[in-house]
């Protein structure tokens, strides 16, 4: 940011991430400030809110030790904006862009503004290619396209920074085409960066990575900035120098948490459990920056992971999220109990761009099919273990320990495949196997032709051979539930 | 600008602005903010300063920067040209705009919706002499293959025609000449926030065919009617509406994609113009506009929106069309307006929304209706299906609660049945329709006498099934006598073979009354037969294992005209098979 500056005050009150200056008469709304500490340190700010008294600047650093009255504020007059090239291919930066990997600053083929603009929906092309990321609960049931935004819906504890490094590492390997993955990490723990840069390194995507840390010790407000300059790169790779560019930003929670500061102390009146009323607006406004223009030959896909709190999922900030990403992968800490990886809960997991990406030519013309046929025998075998639960495996009938038997054998060969990676037709053949315990009249929901063409033949019988690789537990040490502790270990 | 006043800007706090100065400007009144001319409306005024929303992104606005009023209130074009189209939320056409600007949208840029440059066909319907009213019909063009758009005279205006001017001509040259030396094009413009007037209510009383059997059976709103589609996330309400604009009879529809995503409105884009509307046969697009504000783009246009696209639909309506506006989502909406409202520093109501929402919502629902228009020339419809997006998935938020109060008919999602795929996902037992007793006559007499005695056995079927399931929960399954499995069994051919449709099956997608009347035959038949067997002694065992079930599942895949024949032999195999399974 430069430091051309316009004119400089000093500030009147503070308060939390918040300085009030008085008698501002030309600032803009968004406009960068640097505040410049009576013992010579400077800290950057963002102008928020405009009036005849006082203008409203938002730190992004810490504000402790700051006395307003002695601090100068410095007006640059130019709005949140981000040097971009396709040089920072393999370079690291902070939270808001600056390099932090010792090299120099790249030399921008852009200087573009971090808040970006909506795509022109007439515009937009339709995300239709399937991205085969070898896990058998999203390729098979919750197909991931390129351009679409996937959320994974964690909870504390749960592996989802392993099945997202499994799914940076293999979206890129079926095509030849440039390749890029932007990685944001926003309050997260050193050791989970640590745990996704490694993967990336063990991978070979690291040369073909650009990384923005905000780490759990960094300012919470900047946390503000990070995912946007993570979305002005991928966008400028993809849409100038058209990569295919997956972006992990990690984790949403902690970036919902500085909204929620800041608007507490711009004592904003607060939405659903002292969120601001504008959070779905403003998630939104991150969340849309994915997907693919006409004419222009690279896509980004967002794959953002965030932590419910208390598992649960109505908690405002998945929820919000649900209501604007494509869909959303929700691990289940039941699963995880029963060391399955990955632990992807199907039922309340969703692609909405699955239809779009395949079928006949894209993935296999019994794809949709299957996927319906084993979503409804598994919704079924799951209020059978309910029932189950109240009145006993005595209480049951044949059908429903047919269900029963399904529900248990779909979570541990299908969902629970561990770390190896599956193809689509692999995918596909496990499903087929599943359904091969029940006769063919009862797969209602796939046509017959298709039954004749895939239904593999012979006895009808719920024993299948088990899955080698089937109930593999997924690499690290589950104890004490902390994401650090399997910090690579399958790297080695 | 003619007769405008300049102010200054005072105050930016997101998507409001106050500005000083502006003399006489009135609530409503559109204005130009900044050195960009953003637009913007004034939405307050009070001792000498005037609060705007802005339709635009605020950022980068600065103190002191002029502000000027246009003296109009927000309206929008109506004329020639609308039909196609894609506008945003204060009806700039967003080809034009990708045309002047690219693949982004930028601010500050407006262009006309309606298209300066094309030429219509105008085919006068009056003469030189004859005393025209407000919204009398002065002549037609034909805008698409299958609709026939009516010039109507402005409301509000009136006058002898001296000169009418057949032919070929563009929205704003004049095609009629009062003896008052005033002149019409096609091109009127209408403030959105005002009901567009017309001559008299009707008493709706025909249905809206939806095309989705779960809804035109058991819970049929009327043409001029109203529903919400409230559901949490995946339910499937943009589904539900898209699958209404595609195949709900109707001659226009009205899509406001109102804060929700970019890639939805990208699929109709791609799809309409390829899907032919099934009683036309011309591309769906040709009787669609699109209003369309994502929920990335400026908050204060996503309020202004949902007017746009009514009055969109109104003006349609005057042109005696039967019309239907989907909005999705209407919650989305009501955010902008309680964002709005924040940075007015109002009281705010429950969860932060202003107090004035409940009438606002009430005002909007009540701009649907069937309607003599003006013309007094037969009749027209506006048919609204709203979805809300209730927090959490729960229906006791203010956006549904105040909906509820307001709406004809709510089409209840639940997350539990998306979940199971059960799509459409709405639940039975929590959706109601307020139009059903007014619609039985109708329904009885154009598609069969059992509609309302079918319905109603369904409906105590299906109530049934839910009293025998608690049962299960509690005793399994294997506990049950087998006349109660067998109703078990019954309800759920019913749920899944009928009350399910899948969105995505060529042939299923959409449902005419008379094949869910046969199909609601065919599977209650089977319900009858099957239980009588079991009072005569059958084997459960032997009636499950029958392979009834398949075909009855598969019925929504049978086409409609082969339905009635396919549904008859369905019933004698269903006879047939029972008889041999056993029961005296
Ligand atoms: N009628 C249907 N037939 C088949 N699948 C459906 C149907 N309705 C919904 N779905 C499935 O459910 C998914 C979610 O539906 P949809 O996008 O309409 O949800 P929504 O309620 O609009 O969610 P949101 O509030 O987040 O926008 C779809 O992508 C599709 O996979
Ligand atoms: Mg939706």
């Amino acid at each position: 940011m430069d430091l051309v500056t316009r004119l400089a005050r000093s500030a009147t009150a503070i308060a939390g991430p918040l300085l009030f200056v008085e008698g501002v008469r030309s600032a803009r709304l968004g406009e960068m400030v640097w505040i410049r500490l009576d013992a010579g340190e400077s800290r950057r700010g963002q102008v928020i809110e405009l009036s005849e008294t006082h203008a409203v600047i938002q730190v992004l650093e810490e504000t402790r030790g700051i006395r307003p009255a002695r601090a100068e504020v410095a007006f640059t007059g130019r709005m949140a904006t981000l040097p971009v090239a396709r040089q920072m291919l393999g370079r690291t930066f902070n939270g808001t862009g600056e390099p932090l990997d010792g090299l120099p600053p790249v030399v921008p083929e852009a200087v573009l503004p971090i808040a970006g603009s909506a795509i022109n929906i007439v515009r937009r092309e339709r995300p239709s290619e399937f991205i085969e990321t070898g896990v058998s609960a999203i390729d098979g049931l919750n197909t991931l396209v390129r351009g679409q935004k996937l959320p994974i819906f964690s909870g504390a504890g749960l592996p989802a920074h392993a099945l997202a490094a499994q799914i940076v590492r293999e979206a890129r390997v079926r095509t030849g085409e440039p390749f890029a993955v932007v990685f944001a990490a926003i309050g997260i723990p050193f050791r989970e960066a640590d745990y996704y840069l490694h993967a990336f390194e063990g991978s070979g995507a690291q040369e073909r990575t650009v990384v923005f840390l905000n780490l759990a010790d960094d300012p919470t407000i900047e946390r503000l900035m990070t995912p946007r300059c993570a979305l002005t790169t991928a966008e400028f790779l993809a849409f100038t120098h058209g990569m295919h560019v997956l972006v992990v930003l990690t984790d949403m929670t902690n970036y919902c948490e500085a909204l929620r500061e800041v608007a507490l102390a711009r004592e904003e009146i607060p939405g659903r459990r002292g969120y601001p009323g504008y959070m779905y607006t403003d998630l939104a406004s991150l969340y849309e920056r994915a997907g693919k223009i006409r004419g222009r030959a690279g896509s980004v896909t967002q794959l953002p992971i965030l932590s419910m709190p208390d598992d649960d999922i109505t908690h405002p900030i998945p929820d919000l999220t649900g209501y604007i990403t494509e869909g959303q992968i929700v691990l289940s800490r039941a699963l995880e109990q029963k060391r399955l990886f990955p632990p992807i809960d199907v039922l309340p997991s969703l692609s909405r761009l699955m239809n779009l990406g395949i079928g006949g030519e894209r993935t296999r013309e019994d794809h949709r099919a299957v996927a319906d046929q084993l979503y409804a025998f598994y919704a079924r075998g799951r209020d059978v273990r309910r029932m189950a639960a109240i009145v006993g495996e005595a209480g049951l009938g044949d059908d429903e320990r047919a269900l029963l038997a399904f529900a248990d054998r779909f979570e541990a060969e299908f969902v629970g495949q561990g770390d190896a990676r599956r193809s689509i037709e692999e995918t596909l053949e496990v499903g087929w196997r599943l359904l091969g315990a029940f006769p063919p009249e009862a797969l209602t929901r796939i046509g017959r032709a298709l039954i004749e063409r895939y239904r593999p033949q012979g006895e009808t019988d719920g024993a299948g051979a088990v899955d080698a690789d089937g109930a593999a537990r997924h690499p690290g040490a589950p104890a004490g539930g902390a994401a650090g502790g399997r910090a690579a270990p399958e790297q080695a | 600008m003619p007769g405008s006043s300049a102010g200054s800007i005072v105050r930016v706090s997101g998507p409001t602005v106050v500005a000083e100065g502006l003399e006489g400007v009135a609530l409503n009144e559109v204005v130009r903010v900044g050195r960009d001319g953003l637009l913007g409306e004034v939405i307050r005024i009070r001792g000498g300063q005037a609060t705007l929303q802005v339709y635009e992104e605020t950022a980068g606005l600065v103190l002191g920067e002029p502000v000027d009023a246009t003296g109009e209130p927000l309206a929008v074009e109506l004329g020639p040209g609308l039909l196609g189209q894609v506008v945003d939320g204060i009806e700039r056409p967003l080809d034009a705009l990708a045309a002047r600007t690219g693949d982004f949208i930028v601010r500050g840029v407006m262009h006309p919706a309606l298209d300066r440059q094309r030429r219509w066909h105008f085919v006068p319907r009056v003469d030189p002499g004859d005393q025209l009213q407000g919204g009398a019909v002065a002549g037609v063009v034909q805008e698409t293959a299958s609709l026939v758009h009516r010039i109507l005279v402005p409301p509000g205006l009136s006058g002898r025609v001296r000169a009418v001017t057949p032919g070929d001509a563009t929205v704003t040259d004049p095609i009629l000449v009062l003896e008052d030396g005033r002149t019409l094009s096609m091109l009127q413009r209408w403030p959105v926030r005002q009901r567009r007037p017309f001559l008299r209510r009707l008493t709706p009383e025909r249905p809206f065919l939806t095309g989705q059997r779960v809804l035109d059976v058991f819970f049929p709103i009327a043409a001029g009617g109203t529903a919400i589609v409230p559901g949490g996330f995946g339910t499937g309400k943009t589904v539900l509406e898209q699958t209404l604009a595609k195949f709900a009879a109707a001659d226009v529809i009205v899509y406001v994609g109102c804060g929700e995503r970019g890639n939805e409105m990208t699929d109709v884009l791609a799809e309409f113009p390829r899907l032919k509307d099934p009683r036309t046969g011309s591309p769906l697009m040709e009787r669609t506009v699109l209003v369309v504000n994502t929920s990335n783009m400026p908050v204060a246009a996503r309020e202004a929106s949902i007017y746009t696209g009514i009055t969109l639909a109104e003006y349609f309506r005057d042109m005696s069309y039967q019309v239907a506006l989907m909005v999705d989502s209407t919650s989305r909406w009501a955010e902008a307006l309680r964002e709005i409202s924040a940075r007015l520093s109002e009281m705010p109501g429950e969860e932060g929304y202003p107090t004035y929402l409940a009438t606002r919502l009430g005002q909007f629902y009540e701009r649907a209706g069937r309607v003599v228009p003006l013309s007094g020339d037969g009749e027209g419809a506006v048919t609204v299906t709203g979805a809300v997006s209730p927090p959490g998935g729960d229906f006791s938020e203010p956006v549904t609660q105040a909906s509820l109060r307001v709406a004809g008919a709510l089409w209840a999602l639940t997350t539990d049945l998306a979940h199971r795929r059960h799509f459409p996902a709405i639940d039975w037992t929590q959706s109601f329709t307020l139009y059903a007793d007014r619609l039985a006559a109708w329904f009885e007499h154009e598609v069969g006498e059992e509609w309302a005695s079918l319905r109603q056995e369904a409906m105590r079927l299906l109530e049934r099934e839910r009293e025998l399931q608690e049962i299960v929960q509690l005793v399994g399954l294997e506990a049950m006598q087998d006349q109660e499995r067998i109703v078990l069994e019954a309800a759920r051919l019913l749920r899944e073979g009928f009350l399910r449709q899948n969105a995505f099956h060529d042939v299923d997608a959409a449902c005419l009354p008379a094949k869910s009347l046969a199909m609601l035959r065919t599977i209650l038949h089977f319900a009858r037969r099957a239980a009588a067997s079991i009072e005569r002694g059958a084997p459960l065992r032997a009636i499950l294992a029958a392979g009834l079930d398949e075909p009855l599942l598969r019925l929504g895949e049978v086409p409609g005209e082969r339905m009635e024949a396919a549904g008859a032999a369905l019933v004698a195999e269903i006879d047939d098979t029972l008889a041999r399974v056993g029961g005296r």
